[in-house]
């Protein structure tokens, strides 16, 4: 039978026009200052693709580029293994499982400017706890000026932050193991390794999955925590993709440069996520055969 | 292949139960499961099976008592040392290994060749009815094949000494729980393993096992053939749980040569009323009780003809259920209630009566069969 009315649309319509505010519109308007000039007095010029290829030649944006993809890596090297470790070794039942849980949580509670004001004063050299501690002992620490300090400083903050959010993906995933799995392991006189390769690790893919894209999405796009330890210094050393976008566009007011970089950043995010996606959901296949390589 | 011995066990779950009732989730036995012997372990849900059966093959230490495998003492040996196989309810399989990968896991965590790894996979893969599948992904396979890859791995060690069932077949499509049974059967016959099957279903544990153990709330109450379960049951709660319907149990007194249930007589054999009397039973005040089972009575009619035979009582027919190839008659005699079982079709008389059979009408003091050597 054929509809004959279209209510449907109105059921809809709340949606589509919040979806139209907070995603579209916003996103059409950088596609329209993408591909256009302007010199003030509201006058814009069509220029095509010029800006991209600007962007996309200029050496400050491969650097920062280079520097976000090593941050993201060093993050997802360090936070994955860490998170499934600790969340192995997270008890299962008991009281102490709430009170795990509550210390996993709280470093997720606090907003990200505070993190960073936080990092920012434990680290300082002449009031930071981990500063002066760190220069009373005679190490010569300070983010401020040393390169590798600060990216020091960035990571460690970042894991201390982002680090409960695998934990407790992976938790999700383990507790929901039956036990009879870890009996049968037994039976079958499986090592610790093993019973995590065919029993854990299997069990956990999916939220492993989301822990990975979520990190790595997070990492990849982050802003607020170096802009207020590092300001993206010393030098241009921690200015990654966002600070530089935010200096290009808001210190600069370069408004097309910056908008073509946005667009380029965005695709690189989805093409890397699909990445991460399409490997670890293809991982299935090859588990197979590497068990047979034993 | 082991006989097991386990001598004054016992299990408490934790220390603080102490201050109940019975703390015991397993109340202190001493049994011998004699090698290469197929037993089904049957009893309620939460009457302590799978307890036992894991204190059995080590993923529990009982609280109390030893284990002892041939006379070894096992009790402080890891699952893994005592080589023991273990099916449980639900299938465990390895989802992201094939099928001959899984078999092989308990092999190669052994350390064992390649070789004979191999030779042994397609050795089990045949013993399963499953050739040429060894290829397929473990986790592709409906329940029935996950529950035959569970016990494989079990299988595929020749040298396991013996092999636990957790009613495995509960997930299993009821076409095929014959079918896996028989192979469970046959597998038992050709290779002679000793074998432990948890089970609430009565159908279950009768046909897979040569003795059956009966357990209710952490006790064994009885272990016997089925035979023996059926016709001589020990306490009355194995009476009750096994056969359907199960039998009858009806309050009584102990008087000469009879059961008196609300004043009429249930005459007794003669080796029951001996032992009877020989503990006393008329005047010593133990709770009694007389059991029957619904297929050794027999329903007649009423009347002259029966009026002066002491085996026979009237009753009254409340209902009759169809239960196919028998109806099942549920009656009055004196003010408690028993059902009989009565061919498909044969009439039932108005006015009817009951014909006892001396030798199947059983004595229970305290719930315990009433017999000559006991």
């Amino acid at each position: 039978m054929k509809v004959q009315n279209n209510k449907a649309w109105l059921m809809v319509l709340p949606m589509l026009l919040l979806v139209a505010v907070s995603a579209i519109i916003p996103l059409m308007t950088v596609v329209n200052y993408s591909v256009q000039d302007t010199f003030g007095n509201n006058e814009f010029f069509w220029v095509g693709t010029e800006w991209f290829q600007e962007v996309l030649a200029s050496e400050r944006f491969h650097n920062a580029l280079q520097r976000t993809l090593l941050f993201s890596a060093l993050i997802l090297a360090i936070e994955i293994p860490l998170g499934i470790a600790i969340a192995l070794a997270m008890p299962r039942r008991g009281i102490a499982v709430s009170f795990c849980l509550v210390l996993m949580a709280l470093p997720l509670l606090i907003p990200w400017n505070v993190v960073g004001t936080i990092w920012q004063v434990f680290g300082r050299v002449d009031i930071g706890l981990l500063g002066h501690g760190l220069a009373s002992l005679g190490i010569d620490y300070n983010y401020t000026q040393n390169t590798l300090d600060a990216w020091v400083t960035l990571i460690i903050m970042d894991v201390w932050h982002w680090t409960s959010l695998v934990v407790l993906l992976c938790y999700s995933g383990l507790v929901s193991i039956p036990e009879v799995y870890y009996q049968a392991a037994r039976i079958d006189g499986a090592s610790r390794w093993a019973v995590f390769r065919f029993i854990q690790l299997p069990k956990i893919k999916r939220v492993l999955l989301i822990a990975v894209l979520l990190r790595f999405m997070d990492s990849f796009m982050i802003y607020t925590e170096p802009f207020v330890v590092t300001g993206g210094g010393p030098g241009n050393s921690t200015t990654f993709l966002s600070i530089d976008l935010v200096q290009m566009a808001v210190g600069q007011f370069d408004l097309g440069p910056a908008a073509a970089m946005s667009l380029i950043y965005f695709l690189i995010i989805l093409l890397l996520s699909w990445v991460f996606y399409t490997v670890m959901t293809s991982l299935d296949n090859d588990a197979a055969s590497e068990q047979g390589r034993h | 292949m082991a006989s097991i011995h386990l001598k004054n066990l016992g299990h408490r779950y934790s220390a603080s139960d102490a201050g109940l009732d019975n703390p015991y989730a397993l109340n202190p036995l001493d049994q011998v499961w004699e090698d290469g012997g197929a037993y089904a372990l049957l009893g309620p849900s939460g009457c302590g099976k799978t307890t036992l059966l894991n204190i059995i093959s080590g993923l529990l230490r009982p609280s109390e008592g030893r284990v002892l495998f041939d006379g070894e003492d096992v009790t402080d040996l890891s699952t893994e040392r005592r080589n023991i196989a273990q099916v449980f309810q639900f299938p465990v399989v390895y989802d992201t290994l094939t099928v001959a990968e899984n078999l092989a896991f308990p092999l190669r965590n052994r350390g064992m060749g390649s070789t004979t790894i191999e030779a042994r996979v397609a050795e089990t893969l045949t013993m399963l009815g499953m050739e040429g599948r060894a290829k397929e992904r473990a986790r592709s396979l409906n329940a029935d094949d996950k529950q035959k890859i569970s016990l494989g791995r079990g299988l595929v060690r020749t040298d396991v000494r013996a092999i636990l069932f957790d009613e495995p077949l509960t997930v299993i499509d009821p076409h095929l729980k014959w079918q896996l049974r028989t192979e469970l059967k046959k597998i038992h016959e050709r290779y002679g393993h000793t074998m432990i099957y948890v089970t609430h279903d009565q159908t279950e544990a009768l046909t897979f096992a040569d003795k059956v153990v009966v357990m209710n709330a952490g006790s064994i109450l009885q272990v016997g053939t089925p035979k023996e379960l059926f016709d001589r049951p020990r306490h009355t709660f194995v009476g009750t749980f096994i056969g359907s319907p199960g039998m009858n149990v009806l309050r009584c007194t102990f008087d000469g040569d009879a059961a008196v249930v609300d004043g009429l007589r249930l005459l007794l054999d003669e080796a029951t009323v001996t032992a009877a009397h020989a503990r006393g039973l008329a005047e010593s005040g133990v709770s009694l009780e007389v059991g029957i089972r619904p297929e050794s009575l027999v329903i007649v009619e009423a009347g002259a003809r029966i009026a002066d035979d002491p085996h026979c009582i009237n009753v009254d027919v409340i209902g009759v259920e169809d239960l196919g190839r028998h109806s099942l008659v549920r009656l009055r005699l004196g003010q408690q209630l028993l059902c009989a079982l009565h061919p498909e079709g044969a009439a039932i008389p108005e006015a009817a009566a009951l014909r006892f059979d001396p030798a199947r009408t059983l004595l229970y003091a305290n719930s315990l069969l009433v017999e000559a050597n006991g």
